[in-house]
């Protein structure tokens, strides 16, 4: 059941769960109900936190994670407001360095624009850190030190009823990065393997309502015909093909509850929601494989470790859960497991990252917590 | 973020504040007829029409400073003064309630019911004043047609607007504590037991599906918490069961408010600065205020005499006490209009405050009008 990438159980633990299989018939359908009646191992524990320099602010996806293995390094950002946190961890948790980015407008600082999102995309030849805000998008070379482009959004002179902002990150391929906009609009950035010539190259106008989240296919196989999967506020998810001129593949309508976060992996589609589902869809088919009644609060934050299917949900109840995927496309059948459970106490959980691609270690936010919380495999 | 933000702070936070106000205006057994003018002359002076137009138009929630200026301004709205102190306190009280239920409404869109929760409750204090409730009622329709239509993503972003304004606060109220809502670290307690959301189903239950959309397995997992099914929706309607407890009154006369001092400046060293720039936003704070003032209108007392103080603390020591010994970063600065050089903002205001100069103010020593009024707002 345990893919190799994990650890499995310590030996000497009798934590297998008991199967406890009722069969019901139902219009000639024979469905199968599984109990865990034994509560699954201590798969993580928790590690030291990192503290940051301001508290975390109540967005989705709030918190980004950068691994540099040739540095031993490994970079987190979380959003308070109007700035950046970034703090740099080495592995052997003895060094700690600080950087926090202001929002700007252009190259002034505009203390009164606040961040909606920041996010590393992760190019072949390059990683750009990406900060979206009410005011446009800056985006730096990865470490924060310099900003190389700067796009500024549409902003009326006095407010309108529809707030303007900038939401949602992803790279694509080889030299794209896709952001999202408050009226619905994709904005697709190409993007050279040095330098500063970003240009904006296709805005794509599908959605209709605020975008919350993108994200493109991450299990490395080139193979999957659909790139780029994003989201927005009426749960609305369309699925896009890449490329000079980027080609709609797909919409899966939503059902009037609001998709905050959203993640592709082999061709398939975990979706988390503000009911605190988390639904399983088959990308170009719109398929849905499975649904899950997650969480009992908004989900704020999902990821997926490439190399194992292990998923992360993050929630406004304060729980952190891990699940396995399973996605076999020759069969063209999807599993899902729950796996773990973590309560972090009187937290709302805003970010939840994978810090490696197996899924080793997780790192957790919340609202109004000035630390960046640490689980790692037992 | 979203622009639709204020008048929920402004009106849930005004019904905190009254909640509150009503609770010391019977412990301090003021006369009935003294106790009611103030909270009626309070309620007219939020509800007034000009106010709300302004109050309503989309803008970006501006800095605690500003919107603590506006409550200075609306608790002085009658023959009641408070002391710098209390002022703090009510101050405190209010936002840490309010922070209370944002954080704790089950679904973003109840935030529309603690809201109603709060505006049933003072047409209930202006029941017997028939001009007054229409003002009333005219907000319950504002209310309405602004946020009914609105979906759970728009509320969501309007409830996460207010959490960044009640960002780092955590300043300990012994009723919260008493009642075990509220850690000893000022930090709210955040259940994981009690009916989920309207709308949002228990956790534990997976279902799968094969490529014809039938289920092909049910499997429930092991689910850390104690969950019960939703209650029945609120009614967003102006009259209607609300079903959501949050923003009801929660005071009495018995439950005395406190608030703690210590303890909390551990937590509110990190505060980053949010919008309490001074002067790049002292400007545009100020024709904000200017706006939302020039509808405030404030009623003259008929006769000095009647006026009176209300203490939030016990005694009046505890008041002077609690004034010395509040931490530097607890400080609620009002706005200092010296800041601005801007003379054609000055002359503005002066022409807006000059509609409402109250009887029995004391009178600056200097002559010119601008410095009139300097000195006015520096007394808030």
């Amino acid at each position: 059941m345990f893919m190799r990438h994990f650890r499995g159980p310590p030996s000497g633990c009798d934590s297998c769960s008991i199967l406890v299989f009722v069969q019901l018939a139902a219009l000639g359908c024979l469905h199968l109900q599984e109990k865990e009646l034994v509560r699954e191992p201590s798969m993580y524990h928790k590690e030291k936190s990192i503290q940051i320099k301001s508290s975390a602010s109540a967005l989705y996806n709030n918190l980004s994670v950068l691994r540099i293995a040739p540095r031993s390094l490994t970079y987190f950002t979380v959003v308070h407001a109007n700035v950046v946190n970034m703090v740099s961890a080495s592995w052997d948790g003895l060094n700690f360095s600080h950087r926090q980015l202001q929002s700007k407008e252009g190259s002034i600082p505009a203390s009164s624009s606040l961040i909606m999102q920041a996010s590393w995309c992760v190019l072949p030849s390059r990683e750009l850190l990406v900060l979206t805000s009410q005011k446009g998008i800056q985006m730096y070379e990865s470490d924060g030190s310099i900003m190389v482009y700067w796009h500024a959004l549409d902003t009326p002179e006095t407010p309108t009823a529809q707030a303007v902002f900038a939401r949602g990150i992803t790279a694509v391929r080889e030299n794209y990065i896709c952001v999202g906009v408050s009226s619905g609009s994709i904005l697709i950035f190409d993007v050279p393997s040095k330098g500063s010539n970003v240009m904006l190259s296709e805005v794509l106008e599908e959605h209709r309502d605020p975008i919350t989240d993108m994200a493109s296919e991450c299990s490395g196989n080139l193979g999957y015909v659909a790139d780029l999967v994003t989201a927005d506020d009426s749960g609305l998810l369309c699925v896009w093909k890449s490329g000079e001129d980027f080609q709609l593949l797909n919409k899966i309508p939503g059902f009037d509850v609001c998709c905050s976060t959203v993640k592709l992996w082999k061709g398939t589609v975990a979706a988390g929601y503000g009911t605190g589902q988390i639904r399983i869809y088959e990308a170009v088919t719109g398929i849905v494989h499975a649904e899950v009644n997650a969480h009992a609060r908004w989900i704020y934050s999902l990821d997926i470790a490439p190399f194992s299917g292990l998923l992360l949900s993050g929630a406004e109840d304060s729980l952190v859960r891990v699940w396995h995927l399973t996605v076999n496309p020759d069969t063209s059948s999807v599993e899902i497991e729950h796996l773990y459970s973590e309560c972090v106490t009187d937290t709302q959980i805003c970010g939840a990252k994978f810090c490696d691609m197996d899924g080793y270690a997780f790192a957790v936010t919340g609202y109004d917590l000035s630390e960046i919380i640490r689980y790692t495999q037992t | 973020m979203s622009s639709k933000t204020l008048p929920l702070l402004f009106i849930n936070l005004g019904g905190e504040m009254l909640y509150i106000l009503d609770q010391r205006l019977r412990a301090q057994n003021i006369p009935s007829d003294k106790a009611k003018k103030v909270m009626n002359d309070i309620i007219t002076t939020m509800f007034n029409k000009k106010f709300l137009e302004e109050l309503f138009k989309p803008q970006e929630l501006y800095s605690k400073k500003a919107l603590r200026t506006v409550f200075d301004r609306l608790a002085h709205a009658s023959i009641m003064r408070l002391n710098q102190a209390s002022m703090d306190k009510l101050y405190d009280l209010m936002t840490m309630a309010f922070k209370y239920q944002v954080l704790l409404c089950p679904r973003p869109k109840d935030l529309l019911l603690v809201s109603f929760n709060h505006m049933d409750a003072i047409r209930d204090f202006v029941r017997d004043a028939p001009s007054i409730l229409n003002q009333v009622d005219e907000t319950y329709r504002q209310l309405i047609e602004m946020y009914t239509s609105l979906s759970g993503g728009e509320f969501q972003l309007i409830r996460q607007t207010l959490l960044i304004f009640f960002q780092d606060m955590h300043i300990r109220v012994s009723i919260f504590l008493k009642d075990k809502v509220q850690n000893s670290n000022g930090r709210f307690v955040l259940p994981t037991s009690g009916p989920v959301p309207y709308g949002t189903q228990i956790p534990g239950l997976i279902r799968m599906f094969n490529c014809s959309g039938d289920e092909v397995k049910k499997v429930q997992f092991h689910n850390a918490g104690n969950y019960a099914s939703a209650l029945r929706e609120g009614s967003f309607e102006m009259y209607g069961e609300r079903v959501i407890k949050l923003g009801t009154n929660m005071y009495s006369v018995s439950r005395p408010v406190e608030t703690h001092m210590s303890g909390t400046s551990k937590n509110s060293a990190q505060h980053t600065k949010v919008n309490t720039a001074p002067n790049p936003l002292a400007k545009e704070e100020l024709n904000f205020l200017a706006r939302l003032m020039g509808g405030l209108e404030v009623r003259k007392p008929a006769n000095p005499d009647t006026g009176f103080r209300v203490n939030l603390f016990a005694t009046d020591e505890e008041e002077e006490e609690a004034l010395i010994s509040r931490p530097d970063e607890l400080s609620y600065e009002v706005i200092n209009i010296q800041a601005t050089k801007d003379q054609q903002t000055n002359a503005e205001l002066t022409r807006i405050m000059g509609e409402f100069t109250e009887q029995g103010e004391p009178s600056p020593s200097s002559s010119s009008k601008g410095e009139d009024l300097l000195a006015m707002m520096d007394g808030l």
